[in-house]
């Protein structure tokens, strides 16, 4: 097992700096010159030189990628041409208001989805069956977007039970958090039941009912433990995800986290600000990703072991 | 039908029948045979012969699309078809084990092997976790398992195959049923390791009375194992006879041929097997009269038009044929 952890995380910080490198090299594809960025419209050539030279612009590339490097190491993601501020400063206030909204959202897709999943898994081609494969399919190709806006026209102008937007309350996660969670929590009914469905064709789940166990015990034991390894890896990577910032979700319901930050960053082409909101955002799905595969390797055993 | 004292299990005139997009396909189509106490039942067949349906109809673990739709089973005269579910759950298990054909699929990848044996025991008995897993301990030892205490915290998928079928044994001589039925328990195994679990089977088989219905494709096996034989043909008994009997004087031309293709010591080297032309009907498409008459090299008018019945003639022989079996011309 932690020779397992440790090859694992190995990898995954291969993985770090594979993203941190491509994440420079993207930089240089962009048309636009950071140092004319930051020193402004009307600085003038001279002005952009001595801005050139304080941010080691004009050092060989080699040069910029090992200060780059040393400083995404020690935390530094560099300053916000648009705010003269820390772009880590400014991830750091932005996060917690995406984490809140992600959390919520993966709740919503997992109170929607598992019992679904699991309710049509188990009655193949019953009705209960028919109802989730239609809802779930809608949930799926609903753009997030026109789902927000519905909701937001109805639940919070017409009815105004909700506010428009902000982050100022509970109220005001409520419609964000649906509308981030219907469209996954679609995706897990259909992928759990189509795994339930896997399972209990499978001969241990007719050994198990061969062996008299409760059904209850049946289902419980032998097919959701079997079940839980697919969702695991879904939560990590939703989690993943939504931690780099729900972008068009954020947007909509002028919900102030990370993604909301990139998106207004990239308007104003604040290239330190979108690098770090990208590295940020990789690297939380790379971690969540060792983590989904740490948990799923204390779960089935056959992971620990194989390889 | 056969009427003795006290059949351990009994089936009588079973149908078993699958809903399928075409209608409804019998897959088991009015069979009977019993088996007491301590006897060996053989119940062979290719596959879709209808021999695991049998089983699960017994077990009444169909798929939701089966559904037994005529005969009786009955365990020590106890009628299985009338019970509630919940009387149906203390049955499995407890008073009918079941071994299934690849232990790689039928014992459960995440859970231990000692808990696999444990939950068998526990669903029917009242006993504390340590006892379950010191019986179990001393089940694995029973079927041969070496180091049971250390195996009973490993996973399937740690253990070799034979002793993975070894465990499935044990698994359902845990709660001491008083029928096994037993699906294909040694084909997914090397010869060699096949030849030990049948012995395996037998020695339980004697010590504990019970009685086992073995279920396989291989008349090999049948021959060192079973009591009687009884040779399923889509969905039927075709032929039914004490296991020496129908090696030596087999009446259907349907076992006559499965014996052609069996390998025989006694036989001249180098002799091409015989295979019986063609394959069995699938279930939705069983020829009208008698199902094996477009394989058989002694098929005439009537065999397509009438299915013959099951006909027992002396020394408890019966054959389910309108030809009196000759050999090949």
């Amino acid at each position: 097992m932690a020779r397992y952890v440790a090859r694992r995380l190995a990898w995954t910080v291969v993985v770090l700096w594979a993203i941190a490198t491509l994440t420079f090299a993207a930089t240089f594809l962009s048309p636009v010159d950071p140092a004319k960025s930051f020193a402004g419209l009307r600085a003038t050539h001279h002005q952009i030189q001595v801005v050139r030279h304080q941010f080691g612009l004009d050092r060989p590339v080699y040069v910029q990628y090992e200060r780059y490097l040393g400083r995404v190491i020690r935390g530094d993601l560099g300053t916000s041409y648009e705010y003269s501020t820390s772009v880590g400063q400014m991830v750091m206030t932005a996060l917690p208001k995406t984490a809140v909204l992600g959390f919520s959202g993966l709740l919503v897709e997992l109170v929607i989805g598992l019992p679904l999943g699991l309710l049509a898994g188990l009655h193949r081609g019953r009705l209960a069956d028919r109802v989730v494969l239609v809802g779930s399919l809608l949930g799926v190709v609903i753009p997030s977007f026109v789902l927000g806006f519905v909701l937001l026209y109805l639940l919070a102008f017409k009815l105004g039970w909700f506010p428009l937007g902000g982050s100022d309350s509970f109220s005001a996660l409520v419609l964000p958090a649906i509308t981030l969670g219907i469209a996954g929590g679609a995706w897990y009914a259909r992928m759990l039941r189509s795994t339930v469905l896997n399972i209990v064709g499978e001969d241990y789940v007719r050994l198990a009912r061969a062996k008299g166990l409760p059904e209850r015990v049946v289902i419980g034991r032998h097919v959701l433990r079997n079940a839980v390894s697919p969702i695991i890896t879904m939560i990590a990577l939703d989690l993943g995800v939504f931690l780099g910032g729900v972008l068009v979700i954020e947007r909509v319901f002028a919900w102030p986290g990370i993604g909301l930050q990139a998106w207004e960053a990239l308007e104003f082409n604040d290239i330190p600000v979108v690098m770090g909101t990208v590295l940020i955002a990789a690297t939380f799905i790379v971690l969540l990703n060792l983590m989904a595969d740490v948990v799923n390797a204390i779960i089935d055993p056959r992971v620990r072991y194989s390889r | 039908m056969t009427r003795e004292t006290g059949p351990a299990l009994s089936v009588t005139d079973l149908e078993t029948a699958f809903a399928t997009d075409r209608g409804s396909a019998h897959a088991v189509r009015g069979i009977s045979f019993s088996v007491q106490p301590g006897e060996t039942l053989g119940l062979v067949g290719e596959s879709g012969s209808g021999k695991s349906v049998t089983a699960l109809s017994i077990l009444r673990l169909l798929p939701p699309n089966g559904r037994i739709v005529g005969g009786a089973i009955a365990i020590a005269g106890l009628d299985l078809l009338s019970l509630s579910q919940k009387a149906m759950r203390r049955i499995r298990g407890q008073r009918i084990g079941m071994v299934f054909q690849d232990s790689m699929t039928s014992l459960n990848p995440v859970l231990t092997v000692g808990r696999q044996i444990t939950e068998a025991l526990e669903a029917h008995r009242r006993m504390t976790h340590g006892d379950a897993r010191r019986r179990a301990a001393e089940l694995l030892e029973e079927v041969g398992v070496p180091e049971p205490a250390r195996r009973l915290s490993q996973y399937p998928h740690q253990l070799s195959g034979g002793l993975r079928q070894r465990v499935a044994v044990a698994v359902a001589l845990a709660p001491g049923p008083e029928v096994l039925l037993a699906d294909e328990p040694t084909t997914a195994l090397d010869v060699t390791i096949q030849a030990q679990l049948l012995e395996l089977l037998k020695r339980e088989q004697e010590s504990r009375e019970m009685a086992v219905v073995l279920i396989t494709h291989d008349l090999g096996v049948v021959a060192g194992m079973a009591d009687r034989v009884a040779v399923m043909y889509a969905g039927r008994i075709v032929e039914h006879a004490a296991t020496r009997r129908l090696f030596t004087v087999p009446r259907h031309p349907y076992t006559l041929g499965l014996l052609d293709a069996v390998p025989r010591l006694d036989g001249p080297l180098r002799q091409r097997l015989a295979a019986i032309p063609g394959a069995p009907p699938p279930i939705s498409e069983v020829p009208s009269g008698c199902p094996f008459h477009p394989r058989c090299p002694f098929a005439f008018e009537r065999c397509e038009a009438d299915e013959p019945e099951l006909k027992e003639t002396a020394e408890r022989h019966a054959a389910a044929c309108w030809a009196e079996v000759r050999e090949p011309v």
